[in-house]
């Protein structure tokens, strides 16, 4: 690398799979990650359209990979080219186009988001059903695409277009706009309007019937449905898990009274209730007096301690708690799947869940 | 009172709102109003609350707009007014008795102190009260930094049951504020603007028939929705508590007098204050271009009960009173979040099924990361909405110089964490602990898009 051309133009590294790497097809599939100086295949292309945006940059070099190489190695291979890519000092990094390959579309996602936290502004582009889109949306940039190599043009075009804003340091206030997928992230901004007056106005709109655009598109609800009703509780071992915040008294791993980022696991060996002493509610969205005046109205432990006996099933020694209360749908999900994981591992059955 | 009344059943009614401007505070005796300056007597407005044997100490303090000054954490904002309708105070069945249902509402004279509010701050009730910064980066989340705050400190006797302790405190600024009204505007006012508010007429009214489709203007009403989820979640109508009440149609410039008051501890940044209530920005906008942009059909109370059997009841009729009202459109503001989506979501399909367009008012609960999404439950025919923000966004706010209030509650308040203060001495908060920053009547201009 001459220090000359470093200072002079704008250095760009390409991410390439196997196939336009020029290596061949899927037989060439598992081949391990190497480099080339100077653009290869689809980086002319790029070269050639960067400089009609009048930018005058240099693919300094092309990093090749296997697909299924990658696929099966990513850790390795983010771990050993990421810092390659870095020695060459890009200021931009591009990978693919990728588009309804889905291999390529993970790859180029994971070598884009490894680059981003590392200050190296990193662009891919796939087309909308290619699983590295869902994969990697919410952090990297993805141009769409085409489903197959005659919209590499066009793919190419946008994202020169995305890369000369990126290489100048403008914001990308709206990815839709730039002919990106939106990242799905809720970004907050002050209007020039107040609400009150927006929804006047958009009230009117749908009242002629003129066009008028959501500030919140409704989004896919993840229903599930409810599993049929035990016939028999003989024998079997039943969890109590709640969002109620029913923890120990002191909150001993401070869950948060809104917005939790953690769930806790707290012991019910030999507890035939709850003492207003020994629990308490860490939950903020409810007046708690009554859940600390007697927390079992929260974990009904007491219940089940009575009903235990009776219907001869077997209280799980251990209970999980969390606050529901504005705790965003992607923490509680992975706080049910980690949850359901030990669950099952630990032989229970069921599952009561008690909310407030 | 210059003002003519119109007669009773045959006019829609009218009030005409004056207001003077209050352009500072300081403490002197006697309570009065020099050039824009308000200045309180302490000794006889403590003496007033602490006759509350609930109440051991009042403390009072000023906050003025681009201070340095942290207010936390707050319990209600008020507005101080005075009706000039002998037989309507203010406060409605708070202050003094008044059935809404035996008495109709009088036209008339209503004069506010605007520029200036009681706010009422103390050792913490509920999670979710909040605080105000009146400079720095959180001033601009609220209106209420540009506002001179007669603040009330609060303390009550120990051994206070918490509901007893919300109770003493919000009477306490209703107190406050009625005393600082009637010490100030029972004198020969000062000029101020004044504008009037012709109500719309509801179908069954006396008087001539109903002048719905007279102009060919679209008709809108408005679907005003309470926290009432009770345990410090709850509002009042006319002193009623509104869990145990039904849907209902309002005179819209009820509100004025504060027929609606707040009593909640619900998050700060999307419950409505009492001062929020009495000024509702879609009340005042409908009614100020009644007529002539369009018809204002009427406004709805409905609640927030917790229970699925009292949100189904709730929403069937709230969505028969907005029918009955005929109206091409309906605003629909929600308070609160979580639980109260599903009575918004109701509430729209309901209205929707009558062939009624609807447009929502929320805030959106997104994450800190903005990746998840924003409401706890939602429907196909929800496809107009206002969003007012999403609350869990952190905000940084500096350490100020001057609290008033206790701000070691910090770490406890909904939007705050064990993890919320900085080693510089700021704070790293969700907007969730601002007051009134994603609030769903609209007051402010936040908003959030799809990045």
């Amino acid at each position: 690398m001459a220090e000359a051309s470093r200072n002079r133009k704008t250095r760009i590294v390409h991410y390439v799979n196997q196939f336009f790497g020029g290596v061949g097809g899927e037989e060439k599939a598992d081949i391990e990650p190497f480099t080339i100086q100077g653009p290869q295949g689809p980086g002319r292309l790029f070269e050639k359209l960067f400089r009609e945006e009048n930018a005058d940059v240099e693919i300094v070099a092309t990093v090749v990979c296997g697909d299924s190489y990658f696929a099966d190695n990513q850790e390795n291979v983010l771990r050993e080219q990421i810092p390659v890519i870095r020695g060459y000092h890009p200021d931009l990094v591009v990978a693919g186009p990728a588009f309804n390959a889905g291999r390529y579309g993970m790859a180029c996602g994971a070598i884009c988001q490894a680059l981003e936290p590392l200050g190296i502004p990193a662009i891919t582009a796939m087309y909308k059903e290619n699983p590295g889109l869902d994969q990697y949306r919410k952090t990297v940039l993805i141009v769409e695409s085409a489903s197959t190599v005659s919209g590499m043009e066009d793919a190419v075009r946008n994202m020169v277009r995305l890369g000369v804003k990126r290489l100048r340091g403008q914001a990308i206030e709206s990815p839709k706009a730039e002919g990106c997928f939106e990242q799905g992230i809720r970004q907050n901004f002050f209007h020039e309007e107040p609400a009150y007056r927006r929804a006047i106005d958009m009230l009117l709109r749908k009242i002629r019937g003129e066009p008028f655009e959501t500030e919140y598109p409704i989004p896919f609800f993840d229903r599930v449905e409810p599993r049929p009703a035990l016939a028999d509780l003989k024998g079997v071992t039943i969890a109590l898990v709640t969002s109620g915040g029913i923890v120990p008294t002191g909150n001993p791993d401070h869950i948060e009274s809104s917005s939790a980022s953690k769930y806790g696991k707290y012991s019910l060996e030999g507890l035939a209730t709850l003492e207003t002493k020994s629990h308490q509610s860490a939950h903020g969205g409810y007046d708690n007096t009554y859940a600390n005046e007697d927390p079992n109205r929260v974990l009904p432990i007491d219940m089940m301690r009575n009903l235990e006996k009776a219907l001869g099933f077997k209280v799980h020694p251990w209970y999980y708690a969390t606050v529901g209360n504005g705790t965003s749908v992607d923490n509680a999900q992975k706080f049910a799947k980690e949850i359901a994981v030990e669950l099952i591992r630990d032989g229970v059955q069921a599952v009561i869940l008690t909310s407030t | 009172m210059s003002y003519a009344k119109p007669k009773e059943g045959v006019q829609p009614v009218t009030h005409q709102w004056k207001k003077i401007a209050v352009t500072d505070l300081g403490f002197s005796s006697p309570t009065r109003l020099e050039n824009g300056k308000l200045f309180i007597y302490v000794d006889e407005l403590t003496g007033l609350l602490q006759s509350d044997p609930n109440i051991k100490d009042v403390k009072l303090a000023i906050a003025r707009p681009g201070e340095s000054v942290r207010i936390i954490p707050v319990k209600d904002v008020i507005e101080p007014r005075l009706s000039l309708i002998p037989e309507y105070p203010v406060f409605p069945g708070v202050l003094s008795a008044w059935d809404a249902d035996a008495n109709g509402v009088p036209s008339g004279e209503i004069v506010s102190l605007s520029g200036m509010v009681v706010t009422t701050v103390g050792s913490i009730v509920g999670f979710q009260e909040g605080l105000i910064d009146m400079s720095g980066p959180g001033a601009r989340y609220s209106l209420f930094s540009q506002k001179h705050h007669l603040v009330l400190d609060i303390t009550v006797k120990e051994g206070t049951q918490r509901h007893d302790h919300e109770k003493t405190v919000r009477m306490a600024g209703f107190k406050a504020s009625d005393y600082i009204a009637r010490s100030v505007l029972n004198h020969p006012l000062p000029a101020g603007s004044h504008e009037t508010l012709v109500n719309p007429e509801y179908p069954g009214s006396p008087g001539p028939p109903k002048r719905a489709g007279r102009s060919g203007l679209p008709r809108i009403a408005y679907l005003y929705m309470l926290q009432t989820q009770g345990l410090l979640h709850d509002t009042y109508y006319c002193g009623v508590d509104v869990k145990t009440m039904l849907p209902r149609r309002i005179v819209p410039t009820e509100v004025l007098f504060g027929a609606i008051v707040s009593g909640n501890c619900v998050s700060a940044c999307d419950k409505n204050t009492t001062y929020h209530q009495q000024n509702n920005p879609i009340i005042l906008e409908l009614l100020r271009r009644h007529g002539t942009d369009w018809d204002f059909a009427g406004c709805v109370i409905t609640n927030e009960n917790v229970t699925l059997g009292d949100k189904q009841r709730s929403s069937t009729m709230a969505a028969e009173l907005i029918a009955s009202l005929s109206p091409d459109g309906v605003i629909v503001s929600k308070e609160g979040f979580g639980n109260p989506d599903a009575d918004l979501m109701m509430n729209c399909s309901k209205i929707e099924a009558h062939g009624i367009k609807t447009v929502l008012l929320t805030d959106e609960f997104a994450g800190q990361d903005g990746a998840s999404q924003s409401l706890t439950d939602t429907h196909p025919k929800a496809d107009a909405i206002v969003s007012t923000g999403n609350a869990n966004d952190v905000i940084v706010l500096p350490p100020l110089e001057k609290v008033i209030g206790d701000d070691r509650v910090i770490t406890e308040l909904a939007g705050g964490s064990s993890k919320c203060l900085l080693p510089d001495g700021s704070i790293a908060i969700e907007l969730q602990a601002l007051i009134g920053s994603t609030n769903q009547l609209g007051f402010e201009r936040i908003s959030s898009r799809m990045k």
